[in-house]
């Protein structure tokens, strides 16, 4: 299968590239951008005049609920979500039930993931047995399985010893620890953000405090074990300072944010919204721009869509029953389009949050249009719009505080290995 | 023309002084029911305190149109069991409000009778109400609405006004 | 966003929290309220108001107190009245609070008064009943969470009026657990609609919630500070599983800094009056001495809470 996109805006973050360029595929992989190789005869010709071409988007956090949850989502219906979101390759948190804890669970979900094939999937392994934060689990066998890096997901590790240890056998390995930065025990009732609004609606609060203890334990043990961590969805002004600092000081640390937490701020909760119902908790409306200049300026290096579908019935309970999270493979683009028209942003700055910055995270040679990756194209219309609605949602979980929103941008195609995955009419 | 209303106080209270009961207690329906009896109990000379009803709580057209805005505080300042009353309103219309004044007295116990007496019977009774004294009868026609009001210097007068 | 509780025109079609009604709603409640108290000195002490209609006691946190309050306004409107005490295990079963919602508007419900014990969970059977366009049913907060208690926020707001005439030149203190309080979040929005220029809350930092101050009111820690010149003193029930733990270490410690006592209440003005939103606990926020007092009007509260939710009912109702 040979394609040639012509005509389209090609933005290519990793090659600095935005630029009206050709893109040129054979076998699965680019095979050449701008000019046409010898002797090319494409099987088809897609015309992306007045569309932008960029690499397929990479999601740091995607729920696909299998194993365990299919009630509430499938690898059938969330990959052809990714797919419609133009989203290529995606890291799946371990939060499975059971959690993504031994090998052949791994290699399951792996499997399963290939016959749909409508994105990558790289599963974050368990870093300990069950979530439960007690035992290591056996993370070289999980890596061979095909595990990228290793988290808790949701779940505290409550033992500070256990968290040492764990992060010295990733250590050993040099693998990557994924972790999400919430103190157990100030975190343990919180539904909403510590304030004015929390206080209002006489929701139990949850302090900036419950993230930045937890990021400052995480980041002193990071710095004794030498590990490579990546803190996820990072939710305060005042824990992106700890981060610059650590950064700056030599610590290998990385970090993202939601799309949720970029966007939205404690506000959003409304008359208690249970879609914003979300870990962590969306916080003041200073914390939010400061997230939004943070990912802007580098400090937080990718954007997530934070996906997770949740059936209605655990979503239609009062708000702090309500099972957290949101949906949002699908809004990935458009949310990082917003952002960037609201920040005045370059489109190459922006989108490479979500591709090449992202590959860096989970240490792949994706997200970009180098003569000879995999040809992971996503093709998008800027000009285009989504209004999300249930309907429109590819996605079994409709849950989310975007709903009823019109965002900007719109996915024409979204290509994996060289073969369209999803496209839709003008 | 509209009559004079205070003439028709006058009127009323020198039809009623016949035949009253020593113990007779006058109600007013809030509001022009109220001036009304309040001149009543004047001329008359009763010894039985004045009381005074708003019939919001009982009227029959509540599910259709909802409670009225700020109603009053009843005050029947007199045992009602056993006891003659006489209703007191300015204007008899549909028959309604006596129905509901009725009701609401009865919640405070057993009178020996109820007769009603108004300034105006304007005709046009929905319900089998018939006033006992009625200064005077006039038809008006349905669209209109007949009202008594008050004066800064506390003197009454009829109006006509589109309803 | 549209107030929820708010119809098309602005009117009152739930009752859920104090919290954005404006302050017209709010004395035509207390002025409605008026003529209601004068009901229950009637031989027959009842209203045809609510006759037909079914209101249904939605309790899913057992009060007694509330519900029997609750039960007579509506008997008193002549409406027939449903308890249903739904403890939390009925509803693990798998019946989700919007089934119990939907049963009982299949039995023609026309009112559910709503006690539960998360924050915001009658605002989510208004939006259900909105989203099935049941607009004919009405919702009244008997209590969510440390969300709100309207009408408990109503009635000390009619017995404010009652004794002091008018809200506009008053100081008013709220004394103790306002962190986990529904009671304190309405009176405090009450307090603030109808123009009291000067609202205190008076506790341990255990106990008074982040950023409370946005609310508009000025916080205070030492009592005998918050009371000094306030015309009333509100005060809180401390729940039993909050006076040992994290959040206090004994009742007795809570007593002597938090307790009112007559002592303190010197600090107040000469005819402060003294609240209190039941039951009380004597001997932990009060002072028996102070409960029994000449500037309690405790049970005066609780003879208004009935007329208040009579007049609230019938706004409701005729609707």
């Amino acid at each position: 299968m040979k394609i040639h996109i012509k005509n389209g805006r090609l933005v290519d973050p990793a090659n600095g590239i935005d630029a009206q360029q050709d893109v040129y595929i054979a076998a699965g992989r680019i095979a050449a951008v701008a000019a046409a190789p010898e002797g090319f005869v494409a099987n088809r010709v897609i015309d992306a005049a007045g569309l932008v071409v960029c690499p397929g988007l990479i999601d740091l956090s995607a729920r696909l609920r299998e194993p365990g949850f299919e009630y509430k989502a499938t690898l059938e219906s969330e990959m052809a979500a990714a797919a419609a979101g133009g989203v290529t390759s995606l890291a799946c948190p371990p939060d499975t039930d059971p959690p993504l804890d031994e090998p052949g669970l791994v290699e399951m979900l792996k499997h399963r993931a290939r016959h749909p094939n409508f994105a990558h999937v790289y599963p974050v392994g368990a870093l300990t047995l069950g979530l439960a934060g007690e035992r290591l689990t056996e993370m070289a066998e999980l890596h061979e399985a095909g595990c990228i890096a290793f988290g808790q997901a949701n779940m505290p590790v409550v033992d500070t010893q256990v968290l040492m240890r764990a992060l010295q056998y990733a250590a050993t390995f040099d693998y990557p620890v994924w972790l999400q930065a919430q103190d157990p025990f100030l975190g343990k009732d919180g539904v909403a953000h510590d304030g004015e609004v929390a206080t209002r609606l006489g929701l139990s609060g949850m302090p900036v405090s419950a993230e930045t203890i937890a990021i400052a334990t995480i980041l002193q043990l990071a710095r004794d074990t030498g590990v490579r961590v990546h803190l996820t969805r990072i939710s305060s002004a005042a824990a992106l300072e700890m981060i610059a600092a650590a950064r700056s000081s030599g610590i290998a640390v990385t970090c993202d944010v939601s799309i949720n937490h970029l966007h939205l701020s404690d506000q959003d909760i409304g008359y208690f919204n249970p879609h914003a119902h979300l870990v962590p908790p969306l916080r003041a409306g200073r914390d939010r721009d400061a997230l939004r200049r943070g990912l802007a300026d580098g400090t937080i290096n990718a954007l997530c869509s934070d996906h997770t579908p949740v059936d209605d019935d655990a979503k239609q309970v009062p708000f702090s029953e309500a099972e957290p999270g949101a949906t949002g493979l699908e809004l990935l683009l458009p949310l990082t389009l917003k952002w960037a028209a609201e920040m005045r942003l370059p489109l190459g700055t922006a989108l490479a949050r979500i591709t090449t910055d992202s590959a860096r995270i989970l240490g792949l040679p994706a997200g970009t249009l180098t003569v000879g990756a995999a040809a992971d194209v996503c093709v998008f219309d800027p000009h285009g719009s989504l209004r999300v609605t249930r309907d429109k949602l590819k996605s079994q979980g409709k849950n989310t505080p975007f709903l009823g929103m019109e965002l900007p941008g719109r996915v024409r195609y979204t290509l994996l290995d060289g073969h369209v995955a999803y496209e839709s009419r003008p | 023309m509209l009559p004079d209303a205070e003439r028709l106080c006058a009127d009323l209270a020198e039809s009623m002084r016949q035949g009253l009961h020593p113990d007779t207690a006058l109600v007013g329906i809030h509001t022009g029911g109220v001036w009304v009896a309040g001149r009543l109990h004047a001329a008359l000379g009763l010894k039985t305190p004045l009381g005074s009803i708003d019939v919001s709580f009982y009227r029959d057209d509540f599910s259709r149109s909802g409670l009225h805005p700020q109603p009053k505080t009843s005050d029947i300042p007199f045992a009602v069991e056993d006891r003659p009353i006489v209703i007191v309103d300015d204007v008899l219309y549909t028959g309604r409000t006596i129905r509901a004044a009725m009701n609401e007295i009865f919640d405070y116990g057993r009178p020996s009778r109820i007769d009603l007496a108004v300034l105006i019977d304007r005709g046009g009774r929905e319900l089998p109400v018939c006033p006992r004294w009625a200064a005077q009868t006039m038809q008006i026609e349905p669209g209109k609405s007949l009202q008594l009001e008050r004066g800064e210097t506390g003197v009454l007068t009829l109006r006509l006004i589109d309803a | 966003m549209r107030n929820p509780q708010l119809d098309k025109n602005g009117g009152l079609q739930h009752l859920l929290t104090i919290d954005g009604l404006p302050r017209d709603v709010l004395t035509a409640i207390l002025d409605t309220a008026a003529p209601f108290t004068e009901v229950a000195e009637r031989e027959v002490k009842k209203l045809p108001l609510l006759r037909g209609k079914s209101v249904f006691n939605l309790f899913f946190e057992s009060s007694t107190r509330t519900r029997t309050t609750f039960e007579i306004a509506a008997k008193r409107l002549s409406a027939d009245v449903i308890n249903l005490n739904i403890s939390t295990s009925s509803t693990s079963k798998g019946e989700t609070l919007l089934d119990t919602v939907d049963n009982l508007c299949a039995m023609q419900a026309d009112m559910f008064v709503v006690r539960h014990a998360a924050s915001g969970a009658p605002f989510l059977i208004a939006q259900h009943l909105a989203a099935m366009g049941l607009d004919h049913i009405h919702v009244i907060n008997a209590g969510d969470g440390r969300h709100a208690h309207p009408t408990q926020g109503l009635l000390d707001m009619y017995t404010i009026r009652h004794y002091k005439k008018n809200f506009g030149n008053l100081v008013v203190a709220v004394v103790g657990d306002v962190l986990h309080s529904r009671v304190a979040r309405s009176q405090i929005h009450a307090l603030t609609t109808l123009g009291v220029p000067e609202v205190r809350v008076i506790g341990p930092k255990t106990l008074i919630p982040t950023e409370v101050e946005k609310l508009g009111v000025r916080v205070f820690h030492d009592m005998r500070a918050g009371l000094k010149d306030v015309d009333v003193v509100m005060m809180l029930r401390l729940q039993n599983e909050r006076m040992q733990g994290a959040l206090l270490p004994s009742p007795q410690e809570f007593f002597k800094y938090y307790g009112l006592t007559a002592d303190k209440l010197e600090c107040a003005r000469p005819d402060a009056i003294v609240m209190h939103p039941g039951p009380m606990n004597r001997g932990v926020e009060i002072d028996s001495a102070v409960a029994d007092g000449p500037h309690a009007v405790i049970l005066p509260q609780v003879t208004f809470g009935i007329a208040v939710r009579m007049a609230v009912m019938s706004m409701l109702a005729g609707a």
